[in-house]
This record gives structure tokens, C-alpha cells and sequence, in this order.
């Protein structure tokens, strides 16, 4: 049987109640009759040899591109650029796809008698991955074979040595990349495309570059035009990469993108309940929601998050399809789409959203405050195509319980930008002009990012912009079960329960409101006719 | 006539002791203090004048011997029975004489200096630091033709602020009030006066960032003298840390840059100063802190968010405490007192030094500092009144005062 696709249910009296993700616990709600709840659709079919797959990729390329091989030369420098743990969510069980496309690329890399390679992780102002975490996403026999000989890096974006300014796009933006990749005979990118934002000249163009040339698009203002961010044609975000992307080809730097999308089976059977339609919940299904709520309920958060952390996704891929970069990712982006895209008619008054215990710049750690804003305002708000889900001068609800915690270790620079930044304004335009520049040239915030496994210091900031397109947008944001203190320093409302909430959002959108409600897991991304 | 007298009475000094472990100020009715039937201490010669207290402050240094906290330290210069008081504007019903040699007419309103140096002990010659102004470092609180006593409010033969009996005062104890200032901005004339000489004594250089830790009483006059004192010819950025929402209010509108709670200070500081960290301590830092608490803990903080050769100033009253000193040694800190006052730059328009008394009348009353006086109470509610000021932070307050002047008291 064919995978169903996504469906928008019209609550009524008959309905079950709704479950909501509440960080590292779940929520069942009761939405008012006539709110509407988009599900995603179910996961495709998975490809039955992705190993087959992965090597009809290399060797039949998309675009002016000769096949893989045929690249590949003794003497050469090949250098292997890959995502890093930001992607996918949560980490993939083992082979991650990572793996499973660089082992071929090395194999035919060495069938071509390569010797020089070097394999960089591209994080660009993220944290550094630790060796459990490569190793995770490489497999043991790669990072074996590289990193003990400092062939597998991670591109530091402080380096000035390991950095080459390519020069300025038409509009006068800085690029300037690493060093390694760029003057490589090729450069191979390998990609896992979770959702439509990811990949094109934005791997490159993104995750291998500085702060000087990510300054350019990772802005309030680019932000506010990216409507949405995660629709690449109207996506100021995606215009500015391509504009790099072109002058990064254009200075000869010759880029072999491989691009990957995974099916949205997200989490173990375990947690098969998260993925249904409630109404369609089993025996089973009902003994696990209520097995995994009460114990939930009973542990303490620090030992919740670290039991989520704990989980392997059951991903699988859908798709893969290397050679130049514009030809493949328009292919990928229509894979993602095939997975996750629900037709939507118009807008709502209120949105609701139920947060889980992870992000892309949370892996094995906190969701802290900014965080939670970013994962409902950034990601959330903002997967949809043609306008938001909710309508301008709307609300949106989010449920998480948005402690006052942070990592340390990974978000030193978060907790001074809580206390110190978002103390004095909210407004993600006055933050950039007052702070920016001195928490992104901050030496001690240089050094934890790196040395240790924190992220750059300018990172919150990009968090916050993330969240200015809805920030612009919204009448109000309220988070329900969050702290308040926490919730306050964000500048929303906190409110203890949803219905609390409701009645706190009608006095911004007026009575009897729309309400839809996106239900994840798994991501889905809302076509809004 | 009423006054608290405070007693040396092991046994209630144990108690109070021990109920402080409830809270700062909950041993008021248990221990050396008392409410007494009091007479109009004797004038110890006839240039003494008696001051008739309208307004006397509850200080942190008082809140330590009601909880038996103090350092034995002060054991020899304080003599007993004493009444305490020593934040007092009062009321001069026969005139009197005051610190310059003006004459001041019957019913003039007062504070007083009430550092008991070598003047008001009739010991001639004076000791060096009295000759030079410098009366809080008198050589001679112990000795004279009074009690020991380093403090009016500390001396049983002068008597203290908590009376309606009032007490006895040396000239050059004497300050006139200007008819301009409340009794509220009066009574905070003394702990003005002790923060102007910790913010005048910290060494603060163009362009420094200064660290403030703790915002009650003697954290929030600091940080108004750094601003309307030291600022003006001394540009500097002032960092606070505050442990009450009311105190962060208040810091803020006394002129602070920064304000935050106390374990963000450290961060704040880092921020503001660029520097790294190791081992929970800032390699750079600010380049002064004053520690308005005074405890093992502050002080500990302060050390560790101050700049090689940097300055910690103590200006909360400590006790015995346990500190390791090996970042005072290994980054060459100076860690110095500040008590009191005496003579102050900024020089008086004739270019002479001036008294930090005299300093701290005019930042009272252009910082309206009156506003800090959080609550009053009459002598008889004395227990409410400790118990408030040991938990003023907690409940909002910051000074705390007796109203001597026949009313019921009040709170906000």
C-alpha cells in the first residue's frame, strides 16, 4: 500500500485530543472544535539499494558534470566536505548516510589512485563535533583511517590561515571559504537535505565559510525578506547564497554536490504513537503513550533529555543524486517536498506547535530559551511555501516548558546573550547594531569555538534572526508550560495551559479565532494555497 | 525617656546568635538588646552639644552585633552598656557648634560625623591621621576622656541614635542640615558619607570598568557617589550586582551601566573587560571591585572577576572569613578597607580638601537618596524594625530607620 500524503483534519466533537511534543515530555489537548491539524504525510518508501543508489549517482551526474570517476586523477587534491551533527534530526541509526556515500567516493578515490585526501567537517559557526559524533556519522573504518593522521578537520571558521577571500559577489558580499576546499582539484559535498532549506550553493557557501562572509545573509534584515527561508525562490537567504555559490564556481573552485533526503520515519517503534493520527491510535499505541507519559512524567528533566538523546531515528533515504550543484539540489528540493508538503487552504488566526527536546544546535544538549524561540519562530513558522500558515497580526502558541538552562560547555555565549542582550531589547535589528560585532569578535567566545565544542560567538544572534521574519509578523507569541521568567526575557507570554492560552490570544486576534495546530512529528511543510 | 541599650550578656548574645540562624535581625528580642528607661546623657565638657534624634538608621554593622556576628575584633573599642545609633539626624533643642565653627541656633537640625577621634577625646597633641583629616583611622578610639568606642553608637558615654533620649556631640561632629534635605535624605547622610570614601579610595583611573557587588544600602549609595562623584572627571563603567528586583531598580536609576544578579556579575564583567576565563576566574577583569557585603563568598567573587593588579575594595563590614589569597598573590591584587571618612578630593571651591561628610550632603540631596529610606518605626516596635532591616532586600526595603519624632512609623 502506498504511503497516504499529508491531510488537514477539521476538529469535532468526535475528535481525540491532540498530542503535542512538550520538550523532553508529551501534552494530549483538547483543540476547539473547527481548528484545523495538519499531519504530514506518511513516510515514503525508502529506496530498496541505496548503496546501488548512491553509486548510479556518482557515476550518471545532474548538470554539467562529468561522472565521478571520471574527476578523480593521481596526483590530485580531493577534499571531502561534509554536514555536520546539525543534520538529520535526531541522529540517524547507523550506517548514517554520511558513511555510506564516503566510503564510495573514498573507494572510487582510491581505484583512481588519489592519495591526497582530506575530509572537513562543515559547520561553519557551529560547534566542533566530538569523536563519538564522528565517528557516528563517518563509521569507525574512515575516521580510523583519517583522523588520527589530521586528515579529517573541522573548518575553522577563526583561522585566518586556513581561509581564502575569493572575492566580492555583484552586491559587494564578502566570500571567503576554506582554504583546503577551495584550492582543492575537487571538492565533493555531501549532504543530508532534512528540510528544504538545506543544501545548493548554501553547503559551500554556508558551511565552509567565515564570519566576514555569513555576516552578509545571516541578517535580521535577510531574514525579514526570506518569506519563507525554506522556499528557495523567495528566500533572500537562498538568493544571497546563490550569488556566492556562482562566484565560488566562477573562481574555478570545481564542487561535486551530493545531495541525500531521507523519509520522515523519525522515530523507533517505540514512539510509533507520535507519528499517527491519534484517532487511528491502537491498543498498543495507547499503552505506549501512556507507558512512555508516566515515566516521562515521573524523571526528572535532565535525565529525559538524556534518554532522548539517546535515540537513533530509523531514517531512511529516498533519494540521491549528485553532480552540479543548481541541477541537483532542484531535484532534491523536489524529493523534500514529495515527503513533507501538505496542501493547506488559507490561514489561520492561531497557530499551535508542540516543541521537542531537539533542534539542530542542540544535539546531546539543551534546548535552552533562544533556542526554543528559534526551533517554533525560525524552523517552525517558517516551513511554509506561499504565505505563513497564520496570518499577520496572528498568534502563535508553542508548548515547551522553556527552562532557564543552558549548556555551557556549547552555549557560554547563549547565556550572556540571555542576560546581557535580550535584557535590554527584543528587537532582532537593535540586537545586530548594538551587539553583534562584539560578542562575534569576543576572544574568549573565539577560543571555546575553536577549541572546545562551543559555538561561535555570533551564534545566538543568527538564532534570533531566525526568529525575525515571525518576530515582524506576529500580533503575539506565547509559550504554554513554559518558565515564566524565561519566557518573559523573550519578550512573549507564558501561559500554564492551552486553554489559558487561547483566552490570552483572543484579546489579540478577537473572539472565536481559526486555530490550526501543525502536529509533528514528523516535520511537514505547508503549501498555503 | 526610651532607649535600646545593648548589654554585654553572654547568654543573650548566644541566643541572638542562634535565632540569627532564622534570619538576619530575628534575634532582636532575645538577645543584648534591650528597651530601657534612659536619661539625657551628661555632656563630657561644655563645648559638647545634646542632639535630639528624629531619624536613626539601622546599619548592616548594627544587624551584626543583634545577631552576634560581629568580629571580636571590635571587642576593645566599643565600651558598655552602649546605645546604639550612629546614622542620626537629630535636632539641636540648645544650639550648638559645628565642625567649622559656625555657631548653630537653638532647634538647627544636624547629622553626625560619629567617628570618635582624638577632638572629641581631648587628647592634644592629635594622633597623624586625625592632624591630617583622616579621623576614621584615629590611633586613640580606645583612649581619652571617653569610653572606649570607635563610634558615637558604639561609646557609653555618648549615647546612640536609638533613643528618644537623645545623645551627646562634639563639634566636629556636627554637620547643619540644609533646609533643602528631608529628614530621609539626612539620615542618609552617614552611609553616603562611607560610600563617597570607598568610591573616592578605589583608585578608579579614566575608562575603567568597576565592578559593584551587592546593592543594598552600601552597594547603592556607592554606585550613586561612582556616578555623581567620580564620573565627572573620572569616565568609568559601572557594573552591579544585585540580588532583589528593587535593588536592580534602583541601581539602575542611580546611574549604574549594568545591572545584574549577583552570579551573572562575573560574565557581565568578562563581557565588559574582553577577557578570558580559567578555572571559574577571569584572566583579566575589572579594574576595581568594590565588595559592599563583606563576606567569604563576596570576597572570593571579587578576587575572581578583578584584573591582575587590580583593586578589591572591602567596603561591607566583614568578619572572620576563610579566603584563599593565591590569586591575591599570583596576580598582584591589592586588597584594601574602606572605612568611614575624613577629607576627600575633589578639592572645595578654595581648593582645600573636603570632608567627606560635607561631599555626601550635597550627593544626598542630588541623588535624592532620601528615597532610599525604605521604612520607619517608633523604638517600642524595635523587634519588627531589626527583623526588617536584616530582611530588607527580600522585602523590598533598603534602609531601614527609627522615627523618633513621636510617630507611629511607617513602611513601603
Amino acid at each position: 500500500m502506498s504511503p497516504r500524503p499529508g491531510f488537514v483534519l477539521e476538529v469535532d466533537r468526535s475528535t481525540p485530543p491532540t498530542l503535542f511534543w512538550h520538550g523532553e515530555r508529551f501534552r494530549l489537548e483538547k483543540l476547539p472544535e473547527g481548528s484545523r491539524v495538519i499531519y504530514a504525510p506518511e513516510p515514503l518508501d525508502p529506496l530498496t539499494d541505496p548503496q546501488a543508489a548512491i553509486r548510479h549517482a556518482l557515476q550518471h551526474p545532474l548538470g554539467d558534470r562529468d561522472p565521478l570517476p571520471a574527476l578523480l586523477f593521481p596526483g590530485m587534491r580531493l577534499t571531502i566536505a561534509f554536514d555536520d551533527l546539525s543534520l538529520p534530526l535526531p541522529p540517524m541509526e547507523r550506517p548514517d548516510i554520511r558513511q555510506m556515500v564516503i566510503e564510495q567516493v573514498l573507494d572510487m578515490a582510491a581505484e583512481a589512485g588519489v592519495d591526497d585526501v582530506e575530509l572537513i567537517v562543515a559547520l561553519a559557526l557551529h560547534r566542533r563535533m566530538t569523536e563519538p559524533e564522528l565517528r557516528h556519522a563517518l563509521g569507525d573504518r574512515i575516521y580510523d583511517a583519517f583522523a588520527p593522521n589530521g586528515l579529517l578537520t573541522q573548518h575553522d571558521a577563526e583561522d585566518p590561515d586556513a581561509l581564502v577571500h575569493l572575492g566580492l559577489t555583484d552586491h559587494g558580499e564578502d566570500v571567503e571559504i576554506n582554504k583546503r576546499a577551495a584550492e582543492s582539484d575537487l571538492l565533493v559535498y555531501v549532504n543530508i537535505n532534512l528540510v528544504a532549506m538545506d543544501g545548493g550553493h548554501k553547503s559551500v557557501a554556508t558551511g565552509l565559510a567565515s564570519y566576514r562572509s555569513l555576516r552578509h545573509h545571516h541578517n535580521p534584515q535577510t531574514m525579514q525578506r526570506s518569506r519563507s527561508f525554506m522556499d528557495q525562490h523567495h528566500s533572500e537567504l537562498h538568493t544571497a547564497n546563490w550569488r556566492m555559490g556562482r562566484l565560488i564556481a566562477d573562481s574555478g573552485v570545481k564542487v561535486f554536490q551530493i545531495e541525500t533526503t531521507l523519509n520522515n520515519d523519525t522515530f523507533p517503534p517505540a514512539f510509533d504513537f507520535l507519528q499517527k493520527r491519534e484517532w487511528e491510535w491502537g491498543v498498543r499505541d495507547r499503552m505506549a503513550f501512556l507507558g512512555a507519559s508516566k515515566a516521562l512524567d515521573r524523571t526528572p528533566a535532565r535525565y529525559a533529555r538524556q534518554l532522548f538523546h539517546t535515540v537513533k531515528s530509523p531514517h531512511r533515504m529516498t533519494s540521491v543524486q549528485a553532480g552540479e550543484v543548481e541541477a541537483v539540489h532542484a531535484v532534491t528540493t523536489a524529493h523534500v517536498w514529495e515527503q513533507q508538503g501538505v496542501v493547506v487552504e488559507g490561514q489561520t488566526d492561531i497557530l499551535t506547535m508542540g516543541l521537542p527536546y531537539i533542534s539542530p544546535y542542540n544535539v546531546n544538549s539543551i534546548l535552552n530559551p533562544i533556542l526554543v524561540a528559534c526551533l517554533g519562530l525560525g524552523y517552525f513558522f517558517n516551513m511554509y511555501r506561499g504565505k505563513p500558515l497564520v496570518r499577520e497580526g496572528g498568534v502563535v502558541i508553542m508548548s515547551h516548558p522553556t527552562p532557564w538552562e543552558f549548556n555551557p560547555v556549547h552555549h557560554p555565549n547563549y547565556i550572556d546573550f540571555f542576560e546581557q542582550v535580550l535584557s535590554e531589547t527584543t528587537d532582532p535589528i537593535e540586537v545586530a547594531k548594538g551587539y553583534e560585532e562584539s560578542f562575534a569578535t569576543d576572544p574568549w567566545y573565539i577560543h571555546l569555538y575553536r577549541t572546545g565544542h562551543a559555538y561561535h560567538g555570533v551564534h545566538p544572534f543568527y538564532m534570533w534572526y531566525w526568529c525575525a521574519h515571525a518576530l515582524q509578523h506576529l500580533g503575539g507569541v506565547i509559550i504554554v508550560g513554559g518558565d515564566p521568567a524565561a519566557v518573559h526575557r523573550l519578550g512573549f507570554r507564558a501561559a500554564s495551559t492551552m486553554a489559558d492560552a487561547l483566552e490570552m490570544a483572543t484579546d489579540l486576534v478577537g473572539p472565536s479565532p481559526s486555530l490550526t495546530h501543525v502536529h509533528t512529528p514528523p516535520i511537514l511543510m505547508s503549501d498555503v494555497q | 525617656m526610651k532607649a535600646l541599650v545593648f548589654e554585654r550578656n553572654l547568654p543573650r548574645f548566644a541566643a541572638s546568635r542562634v535565632a540569627s540562624l532564622l534570619g538576619s535581625g530575628r534575634g532582636a528580642g532575645i538577645g543584648p538588646l534591650q528597651l530601657l528607661d534612659a536619661e539625657r546623657p551628661e555632656l563630657p565638657s561644655d563645648e559638647w552639644s545634646h542632639l535630639r534624634p528624629l531619624l536613626a538608621g539601622i546599619c548592616g554593622s548594627d544587624l551584626s552585633l543583634v545577631d552576634g556576628r560581629s568580629s571580636r575584633y571590635f571587642e576593645d573599642i566599643v565600651s558598655f552598656p552602649f546605645v546604639p545609633g550612629h546614622e542620626v539626624v537629630g535636632v539641636l533643642d540648645d544650639g550648638g557648634t559645628d565642625h567649622a565653627g559656625e555657631s548653630l541656633a537653638p532647634g538647627t537640625r544636624a547629622v553626625v560625623e560619629p567617628v570618635l577621634g582624638c577632638a572629641p577625646r581631648h587628647i592634644d597633641p592629635a594622633c597623624p591621621e586625625c592632624r591630617s583629616g583622616r579621623t576614621g583611622l584615629c590611633e586613640h578610639t580606645a583612649f581619652g576622656q571617653l569610653a572606649p568606642g570607635l563610634q558615637t553608637g558604639f561609646c557609653s558615654d555618648t549615647g546612640g541614635g536609638w533613643s528618644t533620649a537623645g545623645l551627646v556631640a562634639h563639634p566636629t561632629q556636627l554637620h547643619r542640615v540644609p533646609d533643602a534635605l528631608s529628614d530621609e535624605d539626612a539620615v542618609m547622610v552617614e552611609p553616603t558619607a562611607c560610600a563617597v570614601h570607598a568610591a573616592l579610595s578605589g583608585g578608579v583611573a579614566p575608562d575603567d570598568t568597576v565592578a559593584v557587588v551587592g546593592a543594598g544600602t552600601l552597594g547603592l549609595t556607592l554606585v550613586a557617589a561612582l556616578h555623581h562623584v567620580v564620573r565627572p572627571d573620572t569616565p568609568c563603567s559601572v557594573l552591579v550586582g544585585a540580588k532583589y528586583p528593587t535593588q536592580r531598580r534602583l541601581a539602575e536609576s542611580l546611574g549604574a551601566d549594568v545591572v545584574v544578579p549577583p552570579e551573572q556579575l562575573a560574565r557581565a564583567v568578562r563581557r565588559q573587560a574582553g577577557s578570558l576565563v580559567l578555572a571559574g576566574r577571569l584572566t583579566g577583569g575589572a579594574d576595581v571591585v568594590f565588595d559592599c557585603v563583606g563576606s567569604a563568598d563576596s570576597l572570593t567573587q571579587a578576587l575572581a572577576m578583578v584584573r591582575p593588579r587590580g583593586r578589591v575594595v572591602v567596603v561591607g563590614m566583614p568578619a572572620k572569613v576563610s579566603l584563599d589569597l593565591a590569586p591575591l598573590w599570583h596576580r598582584e591584587l591589592t586588597l584594601v578597607g574602606a572605612y568611614a571618612y575624613g577629607v576627600e578630593p575633589p578639592a572645595g571651591p578654595d581648593g582645600s580638601p573636603r570632608r567627606t561628610f560635607e561631599v555626601a550632603v550635597d550627593l544626598v540631596g542630588e541623588a535624592g537618596l532620601g528615597t532610599l529610606v525604605s521604612a520607619t518605626y517608633p523604638l517600642e516596635r524595635y523587634e519588627e524594625a531589626v527583623a526588617h532591616a536584616g530582611a530588607a532586600g527580600r522585602r523590598g526595603a533598603v534602609k531601614v530607620a527609627f522615627d523618633l519624632r513621636n510617630r507611629k512609623g511607617r513602611t513601603r
